[in-house]
């Protein structure tokens, strides 16, 4: 973790001041650099990518986020020409991809395999790209220097990739994608071959990078917490369709269905039925409380009797071991059933008198010598009406 | 797996190598033997390679058939490796399981019917048969093996290689000669030296496609042996031997050598 948080400081200055105030989706005037319009691809039977439209700006660090199968892979594999759209089409800056070869779109890729030319030295695969360009020989040697440097590999220029560490070949692999420096970069499963530590330091590493070069990067990943580190936006897919696009802010606090809140982090689920709504906020009437639940900040009009989903995340969730003062709004009673220590959070599974289990992590802010809750110990679950999301997908 | 190597594997292990290898060893040995009767040892000479430099009846043919047996294994390479790229990068296309037979047909077909057949089309075309009649039937029967050899290398080929070539600006020909290429060259290789020996090899394809003038090794040693066994064929064929082991020693270090870089 203690490299992570150095590199966003080491970044803080760059990113801070050209991040706080990006958000060009939210500008109706502003024209998108990628444009996906109505985008279908069929594998026989299979559906990959079903009637997908998605915009992305200029300079935006966005994410396609989905389990395996869910069609990230296939929507940048038609960006980066390798397979054709059965039907709609794809603008990259005004120009429609259709039957544009590969080696002519001015996107570059870096493959999850990273496929590295294995007969080459480092410095030849990331000439390779400058090469076909037929730019002037000293030109090359300055960009490939240029790139050395930038992903810190001037030691190795000579090398075989067979030679270098996974970390590494994941440099070279990157500073070849960027030598010719693309429109847009694509980035599948950028860091998956990785090991957790190195993970977490590369995450900021390509934060700043993308920053200080001013690139567009599309990257592809299954893992949520790479896209919520990283991205500015998120698409998050299922099934061939984006099921929300919004900020990673946006995403965890307002998923807009019940498939987002639980792919995106630990959520508790209640189900529950309407009683009463208005103004942003209602009353649901759910089977584990004896209670009503109030919930505020509720984005669309519901109507009594509409059965949705209280989503409620476990770091929302205060737990006490005295009941909680009068009037308290939303006040669950239950015994603990399980702990987990993570060591900076600790996880309560709250077993409530329905049956129903709840997840609560707590912020271990003190160290302490004994555990301050055990097994079986009787506890009260509340949580502040803004706590909560109403999902009616 | 660990078991003790006994007494019944070293008799069956003798024997079986005795059996396969016992007829050549015999060969080569009768190479240097210093008398003119073949069957009787009379000591160690080399009178017979001296004496083989001056029989420009044989030197020709080993001459016809080195022609043959390069331009045929180079022939054979080039469609092989095609017919290779065609079998496992096309995915399952209609007529493929036809194709994949027909390709590897000519490994278990009959020499007989091989030659017979392309006899039969030589006079029906009405190709006067001679030297390129016997390289042309040659790169037929030896370009299965090549396909073998190359197909087994680009089946575990990675095509994102050639993705990000591509993707990098380089079109798919280019792409196919800096970077497949170079990466399977060894089985290439290793297909070639394989059709070059068989080429080297053959006597059957041979007799039946070949004209005046263009008598090759095998079919010289095969009718000089119609008239005796002498002293200087087995000169001969030790040679032969040599450089088929040669051959295909190499072809399967190139194959082992590429497998270790492969990893």
């Amino acid at each position: 973790m203690s490299m992570a948080v150095d590199g966003r400081r080491r970044g803080s200055l760059a990113i801070g001041a050209v991040r706080r105030d990006f958000a060009p989706w939210a500008d109706p005037g502003a024209i998108p650099l990628i444009r996906f319009e109505q985008v279908t691809k069929r594998y026989g039977e299979v559906t990959a990518v079903d009637n997908l439209s998605l915009d992305i700006y200029e300079r935006e660090f966005f994410c396609l986020l989905g389990p395996s199968g869910c069609g990230k892979t296939t929507l940048m594999r038609m960006l980066a020409g390798f397979e054709a759209a059965s039907e709609g089409r794809i603008v990259l800056a005004g120009q429609d991809l259709s039957g544009v070869p590969p080696y002519r779109r001015p996107v570059n890729m870096m493959f999850q395999s990273y496929a590295l030319f294995p007969h080459m030295s480092v410095e030849r695969n990331i000439a390779f790209g400058l090469e076909q360009d037929r730019l002037p020989k000293a030109e090359i040697a300055d960009r490939v220097v240029e790139m050395l440097r930038l992903v810190q590999l001037e030691p190795f220029a000579r090398r075989r990739p067979s030679q270098l560490s996974g970390g590494q070949r994941q440099r070279v692999a990157l500073a070849r994608a960027l030598a010719k420096r693309p429109k847009v970069l694509l980035l599948d499963e950028p860091l998956g071959a990785l090991d957790k530590k190195l993970r977490e330091e590369t995450q900021f590493e390509l934060m700043d990078l993308q920053v200080k070069l001013g690139m567009t990067f599309l990257v592809v990943t299954h893992d949520q917490e790479e896209a919520m580190t990283m991205a500015d936006r998120i698409a998050v897919m299922d099934h061939g369709r984006i099921v929300q696009v919004a900020t990673p802010g946006e995403i965890y606090e307002q998923p807009a269905s019940r498939y987002v809140a639980e792919f995106i982090g630990d959520v508790n689920i209640l189900e529950g039925k309407v009683i009463a709504a208005g103004e942003g906020r209602c009353t649901l009437a759910v089977a584990d409380a004896p209670e009503p639940v109030s919930v505020a900040g509720v984005a669309e009009p519901l109507s009594p009797g509409r059965e949705v989903a209280l989503a409620l995340r476990p770091e929302k969730l205060v737990l006490t071991q005295e009941e909680p003062p009068p009037h308290t709004p939303n006040v669950f009673a239950g015994t603990i059933w399980d702990i987990g220590y993570l060591g900076d959070w600790t996880i309560y599974l709250v077993r409530l008198a329905s049956g129903k289990t709840l997840r609560v992590s707590r912020a271990n802010v003190t160290r302490f010598v004994e555990r301050p809750l055990s097994w079986d110990d009787k506890v009260f679950v509340h949580f502040a009406p803004e706590a909560g999301v109403v999902l009616t997908r | 797996m660990n078991r003790r190597f006994g007494f019944f594997d070293a008799t069956a292990l003798t024997l079986g190598f005795a059996f396969l290898y016992l007829p050549i060893l015999i060969l080569v040995v009768y190479s240097f033997n210093a008398s003119r009767l073949v069957t009787v040892w009379g000591g160690f000479s080399t009178q017979w390679y001296a004496s083989l430099l001056k029989n420009e009846q044989l030197l020709e043919a080993a001459w016809v058939s080195l022609r043959v047996a390069f331009l045929s294994a180079a022939a054979a390479t080039v469609l092989g490796t095609l017919a290779a790229l065609a079998l496992v990068r096309y995915g399952r296309y209609p007529g493929r399981t036809l194709f994949t037979g027909m390709v590897y047909a000519p490994l278990v077909m009959p020499e007989v019917i091989t030659g017979l057949s392309l006899l039969l089309l030589f006079v029906a075309v009405d190709f006067d048969r001679g030297f390129w009649t016997v390289v042309l039937a040659h790169t037929t029967f030896t370009m299965c093996f090549v396909t073998v050899v190359v197909q087994a290398r680009l089946v575990d080929f990675d095509r994102s290689l050639e993705e990000a070539a591509m993707d990098l600006g380089c079109p798919p020909l280019k792409t196919f000669f800096t970077i497949t290429l170079p990466l399977i060259a060894p089985s290439v290789l290793a297909g070639f030296l394989l059709a070059f020996t068989l080429s080297l090899d053959d006597l059957v394809i041979a007799s039946f496609t070949s004209g005046p003038g263009a008598t090759t090794l095998p079919m010289r040693i095969y009718s000089q042996v119609r008239l005796g066994v002498t002293p200087e064929i087995n000169a001969v064929c030790t040679i032969l031997v040599a450089l088929v082991t040669v051959g295909v020693i190499s072809a399967s270090l190139a194959t082992k050598r590429q497998a270790m870089a492969g990893r």
